[in-house]
This record gives structure tokens, C-alpha cells and sequence, in this order.
């Protein structure tokens, strides 16, 4: 599997990525991380969604998570993740691309759609008002709401040592 | 040899139509759906997840309810499906340390750099049923700290390491396509890499009592829990199309750094060693038991002497898998008639032989 390499590679090729290629993997790790519904909600809301074709109908499967030995040694197998993909060719030619965790194909759908608007420089900056920022912002707050209750919860542990008064 | 049997469909079919009503319960009571299985038996649903080797919550939650909770039927579903999917590739490695914390505690070291959090734990409770659950479901007051807790913390045992007291975990020998017993045919030597995603989808039950067998004595090695993380890392994937890797998701995840003492050996100066575990989803006693099984299975790596057996990997990898192990079992309860009567037939011809012995033995006797 050609992926297994390129997989390995990434990490190096990670400093070289342009700008718009490091815009691209924020926004698109915002679509993957938002739930369903809420995405689905948003992008019902925009208005005029270009036609498209289906370069890859939505579809799921599996990818093989891997971990570290120790947490950072060598990689192993941890187990499999379903995955939903699909790809998506807007009018203009521009290509808009889906992998996500789980096994929604409207999200995907919805999602490689959104990613190839996000690529158009006249829709851009709509699409990331009207979606983009808004789920970042959900995501942020839900995820600060959570680190607060776990902050609450963290202990001092005093040693009592034995024989002393 | 095992000879089919024909027939019995409308028993079976009937059977299973029974199955599906008993599943369902009273029907006065109320259905129950699988967002709440995933939301209130989150603990259940992680075990599937581990030991069906595929994260998926929804999935693991319906597999629970239609295996009417049985986790191991549950497990085996889970496995039957993810045999139907076809794989796109692997992930990059998920980074631990970049964790989004919920829990992170150790038990060897009082004063860690971002501190011990608790997060939602079951320890230091009293274990005394809450008749109160069954009352009403309200929430207590929730705690909410007026700060948010670090973002991430550190491995524990990697700010340690520097001293060289505790070994840093080995590079794999091959990190760009680890070992995958889904793929190849498991062979024996095993190296750490494979023996730990077999482990990963090892039985909690199993590992928990070949762990706790080291701790009373057999392959002894003086664990600590150096440290215990659970949240949520994110999930990286390199599509082809893209050329540039990007987030697929964020998975919950649990991961144990058991530390062990090591006297030495010829090679290796006496210091910590380190056994390693990892759960889908909350699971801390999976993972603290896989790590000690790590730990005792490294023993020929180490140098120390295999008595026990949590030390022999064969025999601790070819047991360890539930769904294996359950169709062997099960598979007992499966018509049988042509081989037993293959077999009542032996009997009863080596009992006749005996009887004949027997007869002109006593026949001798009385001459």
C-alpha cells in the first residue's frame, strides 16, 4: 500500500507545506471534527451551492490507526477506524475532497462540496463566515467547557511519612 | 472430521424470531436506542471498540444492543463487518502526548509537571450501590474550574528519561509498515510491534488475570503505574489525491505507561524498563493489563528467564483474541451426531475387546 510510505513521509513534508495548503488542512479538520448535524444545518443554510459531479460517490471503509510504542517509540497497529470519503468536481474544474471519521455520507458529501467552495477565490471568505468559523468557534467552546470540568479535578497528593508527629 | 447436518430451518428460523422478541424485552417498557447506549454505557461500547479493533461508537453501541449485551457477541459483530469494508491506508501515528486531556494520573510520581487530574474515575468511590440512579436521573452540581487545564501534558516517564533510569521506548524495527496480524499470518517470534496490536485486541478478562498473575508472583516484575492518560488525540490521514496529510477525526482514546524494575543484564545497566498499553475509548484495566503482559512477554528481550505464563508469547498471543477462542468453544454446541457416533462406536468396540479379555482372565482365574 503506497499510503503506508507516503504516511511516513508526511510528517517531513509537514514544514513544507504552502500557505494554502496549511489553510486547507485547518479547514478541513474543522469540517472532519464537527458533528453532523450542525454541519449539515449550516450548509442547508448557504446559498447558491454550485453543481458538481461525483469524482468518488460517497463511500466508507476502514484506515488502521497506529500508535507508538510507549507513546513515542515505533509505530504499531492499534486498530481500525471507519472512515466515509468522497470527492467532488465543481462546474469550474475545482476538486473537493472528504475523509471522515465515521459513516455519514451526507457529511462527506456536504463536506467535499464545502472544501472545493473554500477553494474558489470568489466564495471563500463566505464560506468560511457562514461555516468554517462558526463550527471552529462551537468546537472551541465545547472543547474549553470540557477542559474546565476536568481542571476541577485535579489533585495534590500530600506523602504522610510513617513515625513522624 | 466434522459432517454437516440439513433441515431444521423453520426451527431455526423461528429461533431467532424468538431471539429478536426476547431481545426487545417487556414492551411495556421502553425501546432502547442506540445513542443511549453510546452516551450512558460509554464504558461498554469502548470495550467493543478495543476488542472488536474498530472505533466506531454508533457501531459498537448498535452491535451491544443487538448482541443484547453479550460483549463478546458484540465483539465478534464488530469484527464480521469490518471484514466487509475495504481499507483506504493507515494513519500517521496518533501523537499521545499532544493528548486533549480527561484524565492523566501517576501513580509513581506525586508531583508531575501539569499535575495529576482525575477526570471522570470510579476510584475513590465507595462502591456502594446509588439507589439514587434508579430514581431519578438528575446530574449533581457540576465543578467547574475557573481555569481551563493545560491543553496537554507531557509523557510522565519521557521527563524522566533524561537521567537514563528509565529506558526510552525502542524504535521499531520497521516504522514504516509495522506488523499487522490482519494481514499477514501470525508467526512466532513475534516482535513488540505486532505483539502489541494482538494485545490491543486481546481479551480485557484474559490480559487482567495473566497481568495480575505476574503481580502475585509468576514472571514477577514490580510494576508502577508510571502513568495512565485518557482523552482525545486527533487522526491523521495522508489521502493520495491530496499529497498533504490532513485530520480525519479525533478518537478517544486510553494509553498505559507501566514502569518496571530491571536489576540489569550483560547488555543493559539496571534501570526502569517499561511495558505498554492501549485502549479505544476509556478502558484503563485493559490497558494496565496489557501493559504488564508487555512487560512479562519482553522477558527474552531482557534477558530474564521464562518460567511463567505470562511470559511464554505463544501461548499468551494465540489465546488472547475472544473471537478466536469463543468460535472454538462455541462451535461445541454445533451438531456433532456424525463424530460422536464415529466415536460411540469405537468405544463400544474397544469396550467389547476388554469385556472379551476380561472373561477369559476370570475363566482362567476359576480353572
Amino acid at each position: 500500500m503506497r499510503n503506508e510510505n507516503s504516511n511516513r513521509e508526511a510528517a517531513l513534508q509537514q514544514a513544507a507545506l504552502s500557505d494554502d495548503q496549511r489553510a486547507r488542512q485547518d479547514w478541513i479538520s474543522v469540517l472532519s471534527t464537527s458533528p453532523t448535524a450542525r454541519l449539515i444545518e449550516l450548509f442547508d443554510a448557504v446559498s447558491d451551492t454550485p453543481e458538481f459531479a461525483f469524482l468518488r460517490k460517497p463511500e466508507s471503509g476502514l484506515i488502521m490507526t497506529q500508535g507508538r510504542i510507549g507513546g513515542t517509540g515505533g509505530a504499531f497497529n492499534m486498530g481500525e477506524m471507519t472512515v466515509t470519503r468522497c470527492s467532488v468536481q465543481l462546474t469550474d474544474g475545482t476538486i473537493g475532497h472528504a475523509y471522515q471519521a465515521g459513516r455519514d455520507k451526507k457529511k462527506a458529501r456536504c463536506s467535499a462540496i464545502l472544501d472545493a467552495m473554500l477553494q474558489q477565490p470568489e466564495r471563500h471568505a463566505e464560506i468560511m463566515g457562514t461555516v468554517i468559523e462558526p463550527l471552529k468557534a462551537e468546537k472551541a467552546a465545547l472543547d474549553a467547557a470540557r477542559s474546565k470540568k476536568i481542571a476541577a479535578t485535579k489533585v495534590e497528593f500530600f506523602t504522610l511519612v510513617r513515625g513522624e508527629n | 472430521m466434522y459432517v454437516a447436518v440439513k433441515g431444521g430451518e423453520r426451527a431455526i428460523d423461528n429461533a431467532h424470531r424468538l431471539l429478536a422478541e426476547d431481545r426487545r424485552g417487556d414492551p411495556s417498557v421502553p425501546d432502547i436506542s442506540v445513542a443511549q447506549i453510546r452516551e450512558q454505557m460509554k464504558l461498554a461500547v469502548g470495550r467493543v471498540m478495543t476488542e472488536g479493533s474498530v472505533y466506531d461508537p454508533d457501531l459498537a453501541a448498535l452491535a451491544l444492543k443487538q448482541a443484547r449485551g453479550d460483549m463478546i457477541e458484540a465483539i465478534f459483530l464488530v469484527r464480521a463487518y469490518r471484514t466487509t469494508l475495504a481499507r483506504f491506508g493507515n494513519s500517521l501515528p496518533v501523537k499521545t502526548g499532544a493528548m486533549k486531556i480527561d484524565r492523566r494520573i501517576s501513580a509513581a510520581f506525586k508531583d508531575v509537571p501539569g499535575g495529576q487530574i482525575l477526570g471522570p474515575t470510579f476510584d475513590y468511590t465507595h462502591r456502594l450501590i446509588d439507589f439514587k440512579l434508579a430514581a431519578d436521573g438528575e446530574l449533581p452540581e457540576e465543578a467547574i474550574s475557573s481555569e481551563e487545564a493545560a491543553p496537554h501534558a507531557l509523557h510522565v516517564l519521557d521527563l524522566l528519561a533524561g537521567e537514563g533510569l528509565v529506558e526510552m521506548p525502542e524504535a521499531s524495527i520497521n516504522d514504516e509498515a509495522p506488523g499487522d496480524i490482519t494481514r499477514t499470518p501470525v508467526e512466532y517470534p513475534m516482535d513488540r510491534q505486532t505483539r502489541l496490536q494482538s494485545l490491543a485486541r486481546g481479551d480485557e478478562g484474559f490480559l487482567l488475570a495473566l497481568g495480575y498473575s505476574t503481580q502475585r508472583g509468576y514472571a514477577k516484575n514490580h510494576p508502577f503505574a508510571g502513568e495512565i492518560r485518557v482523552g482525545r488525540v486527533a487522526v491523521e490521514f495522508q489521502p493520495e489525491e491530496l499529497g498533504f496529510p490532513i485530520q480525519i477525526g479525533e478518537m478517544e482514546m486510553t494509553e498505559c505507561n507501566m514502569i518496571n524494575q530491571f536489576k540489569g543484564s550483560k547488555t543493559a545497566p539496571p534501570q526502569f524498563t517499561r511495558g505498554y498499553g492501549v485502549a479505544l475509548g476509556h478502558g484503563e484495566r485493559k490497558a494496565m493489563a496489557m501493559a504488564l503482559v508487555d512487560r512479562s512477554l519482553r522477558a527474552g528481550e531482557l534477558g530474564e528467564e521464562r518460567t511463567a505464563p505470562a511470559q511464554d508469547e505463544e501461548f499468551v498471543l494465540s489465546h488472547c483474541d475472544n473471537v478466536q477462542a469463543t468460535g472454538f468453544v462455541e462451535h461445541l454446541k454445533l451438531p456433532h451426531y456424525v463424530d460422536f457416533q464415529s466415536e460411540l462406536n469405537l468405544v463400544r468396540k474397544m469396550r467389547k475387546q476388554v469385556d472379551g479379555c476380561m472373561t477369559s482372565a476370570a475363566k482362567e482365574a476359576a480353572e
